[in-house]
């Protein structure tokens, strides 16, 4: 009895004590939490815009349902047009002068190298950037900043890990953008061979400039190499070109398309269902223009969030179904963070993520994150196009376990 | 009377500026810091344009081609950053004498379109020389501490070193332009015919006036990169080159001080034009373009010097 006075009053002090902490965390009041992100609304990485948006969106739904434990998220996000000296500029008036609790989401690579350092200095949250680079999982040397999706050296893990066991007298011909995301794709894949193997395997590796009209020639050098396997790292308007060509000249290696560009409205219908079909890649969500989601209870629930809130957005862009899926992420972090809206409690809910899963993230894929692992999606699942649809088969690979 | 109002205005601006870093916060600093950079780039690419007549819409690579001296000196070889502006001038000024010379034979439109390949090109080529330039991750750099125990944040440091290389530069800037060099170049423009009959070697002046606008820029570039502390090909884009174009001609062509406005307006008009509308920013930040273009056509210095003279008119009238 005398525990439970105790306890009880314990618990009243606490909730006076919380609330009070609370009015001195910056970016937080009694009705509202500021959250702060860039985005390339204009430039030359305009197209990624629609993530920002669509995040706005979400936050929107769920300030309309009551906010989060009764605060509403106001949700700031600028313009950075994908240059990393406007990104700091944006980055420097969310946190000094908006005062936001966090940022979260900020899109692009260089641009998010261009605050690595400043937002650990300040030690505000940079939560689940948007980029597939590898060094957002650093927490020894940079705390504050966490990643999201599966980093492309991960995925071209997986793909050596399934040639090795499936194919072991492959001859793989590569062709990727000659950048750092078909880089980081080409070194995973020659780490999961290792170095043996993928000196025996690789017979050939073409590349291509983002620039470049066309890619026919290193297709058909390609075929003439003899290769067997072909690693197809190209974004979708080189990819379409790629699964066309290869069709067309008769060549009929088993395909490994990146996921990148795993869209059927995008990529595999505009490049002819009978040249995609047999075409491998990896997947960590939804291919939301895939037919076998479309009476899963998640795709609908995001198509009537996305005909509610963000009517102008499209419906067979998997881009919108990213933003939807890493705002419901964001707003698990700040459940679990309860009255304690601190950055420190925001960082270690975001480090606390415990097999949560998301309606648009394959079945079976959890996000796991601690404070040594920066990485929160990490699995992922092969699957081939039978023409109509990717068919997922085996198990799920999950870097973290490797 | 115009001279006095003229040296009363310069010495209220250079007033304000020393005490900017009292009144404003860190970020407002941040901000002012990079119209000091833009202004001085600003600055190269008005003695190109404004006072001896050709049309660069590759500024944006020489700028890139300064911050990147800057960084890899910084990066690779801890070399000093103060040293690494000046090494960044020189190169600019080297690299835009050699591309003035192939230059002079386009003119106008022609040369502009040049120029405009140098801009596209530049992204590019800090890609492929990766292992100096960090590709497409680029290079990041440390902020510099303000040196000999001063009391001064970060940003308030590189406000006033940033203000410092601006007035040195102006300075030197505006004792080029106003002397003989000054008006072989002014000739050059208004009719290189008649300046070649007094005896002005075109070619040579044309080479070396890109190449001093260029060192100016490049000089711009390298400080950016300390500002920034970040540099990458993205942020070199085809863009940076015409937002400078635009700071040069609303600021107001062949005119020092319209450097200044011009830096101001490319720094703050595109936040004001999102703070105004989240939906269409570029749209408005037009509307801005088009209303100063119309109610200034020759840039807010042309403005301003005109309602100098006006004023001075009616006091001389009044004196009468």
């Amino acid at each position: 009895m005398l525990r439970r006075t105790v306890l009880s009053a314990l618990v009243a002090v606490l909730a006076l004590v919380v609330p009070a902490t609370a009015a001195d965390t910056p970016g937080v009041t009694a009705t509202e939490i500021k959250i702060g992100n860039t985005n390339p609304y204009s430039g030359p990485a305009s197209a990624y815009g629609t993530i920002g948006k669509v995040i706005g969106a979400y936050f929107k739904k769920v300030n309309d349902e009551g906010g989060v434990n009764g605060r509403k998220i106001n949700y700031i996000s600028y313009d950075d047009a994908y240059s990393p000296p406007k990104t700091v500029e944006m980055v420097r008036k969310l946190v000094e002068q908006d005062q936001v609790a966090a940022l979260f989401q900020t899109l692009g690579t260089p641009t998010n190298s261009a605050i690595h350092k400043y937002m650990n200095q300040q030690k505000v949250p940079h939560l689940f950037v948007a980029t597939g680079a590898t060094k957002w999982n650093d927490p020894k040397n940079f705390p504050w900043t966490m990643g999201w999706q599966p980093n492309y050296q991960t995925e071209g893990r997986i793909y050596a890990q399934y040639i090795m066991k499936n194919f072991p007298d492959a001859k793989i011909g590569i062709l990727y953008q000659n950048d750092d995301y078909g880089k980081d794709y080409r070194k995973g894949l020659h780490d999961g061979l290792g170095e043996a193997n993928a000196k025996k395997m690789i017979v050939m590796e073409q590349t291509y400039e983002v620039t470049d009209p066309t890619i026919d020639s290193q297709i058909v050098n390609l075929k003439n190499s003899g290769a067997n396997v072909f690693f197809n790292v190209t974004i979708p308007k080189f990819a379409v070109q790629a699964i066309k060509k290869a069709h067309d000249i008769g060549w009929k290696p088993a395909h490994f398309l990146n996921n990148v560009s795993s869209s059927l409205a995008t990529v595999l219908k505009p490049a002819g269902v009978e040249a995609s079909r047999g075409l491998i890649t990896a997947l960590y969500m939804k291919e939301i223009t895939d037919p076998q989601w479309k009476n899963d209870k998640g795709y609908q629930d995001w198509v009537a969030f996305m005909k509610k809130y963000y009517p102008e957005g499209a419906l067979d862009d998997q881009s919108n179904a990213f933003g939807y899926t890493v705002a419901q992420a964001m707003v698990q972090v700040l459940k679990q963070c309860g009255n304690d809206l601190s950055r420190e409690n925001i960082l270690n809910q975001a480090e606390n993520l415990k097999n949560v899963e998301f309606p648009l993230l394959l079945p079976g894929i959890k996000v796991n994150t601690s404070a040594t692992d920066h990485a929160p999606l990490e699995q992922e699942q092969l699957a081939k196009f039978d023409g109509e649809r990717w068919g997922l088969f085996g198990e799920l690979y999950d870097a973290a376990k490797k | 009377m115009t001279a006095r109002a003229g040296a009363l205005g310069l010495a209220a601006a250079l007033a304000v500026a020393l005490a900017l870093p009292f009144v404003v916060s860190n970020f407002r600093l941040f901000q002012f810091t990079q119209v000091g950079v833009y202004a001085i780039a600003l600055l190269g690419l008005n003695v190109l344009t404004g006072y001896n007549g050709q049309i660069s819409l590759g500024h944006g690579a020489f700028y890139a081609l300064g911050a990147y001296t800057t960084a890899i000196l910084i990066d690779h070889w801890n070399v000093p950053y103060p040293l690494t502006i000046i090494a960044a001038g020189v190169l600019c000024l080297v690299a835009g004498f050699l591309f003035g010379i192939p230059a002079l034979r386009l003119e106008g439109l022609y040369l502009a379109l040049a120029t405009f390949a140098l801009a596209l090109a530049i992204p590019q080529i800090l890609k492929y020389f990766e292992h100096w330039t960090g590709g497409s991750q680029g290079i990041v750099l440390s902020k510099p501490a303000p040196p000999w125990g001063m009391k001064a944040s970060p940003d308030q440091w590189l406000y006033y070193f940033t203000l410092a290389v601006l007035v040195i530069l102006f300075v030197l800037a505006r004792n080029l332009l106003a002397g003989r060099t000054g008006r072989a170049i002014v000739a050059i423009r208004d009719n290189p015919i008649a300046a070649q009959a007094m005896g002005v070697n075109t070619a040579l002046y044309k080479s070396l006036t890109f190449g001093v606008s260029a060192a100016y820029t490049g000089v711009a570039g390298a400080l950016s990169a300390i500002v920034i502390a970040f540099v990458a090909p993205d942020a070199f884009n085809v863009f940076l080159s015409i937002t400078f174009l635009t700071g040069v001609v609303i600021g107001g062509l062949a005119s020092i001080s319209g450097a200044i406005f011009g830096a101001l307006f490319i720094q703050f008009v595109p936040n004001w034009a999102q703070d105004i509308s989240k939906a269409a920013p570029w749209a408005i930040y037009g509307v801005f373009l088009i209303g100063f273009m119309y109610v200034m056509p020759f840039g807010i210095a042309g403005a301003l010097r005109r309602v100098a003279a006006r004023a001075a008119r009616r006091g001389t009238a009044a004196r009468a």
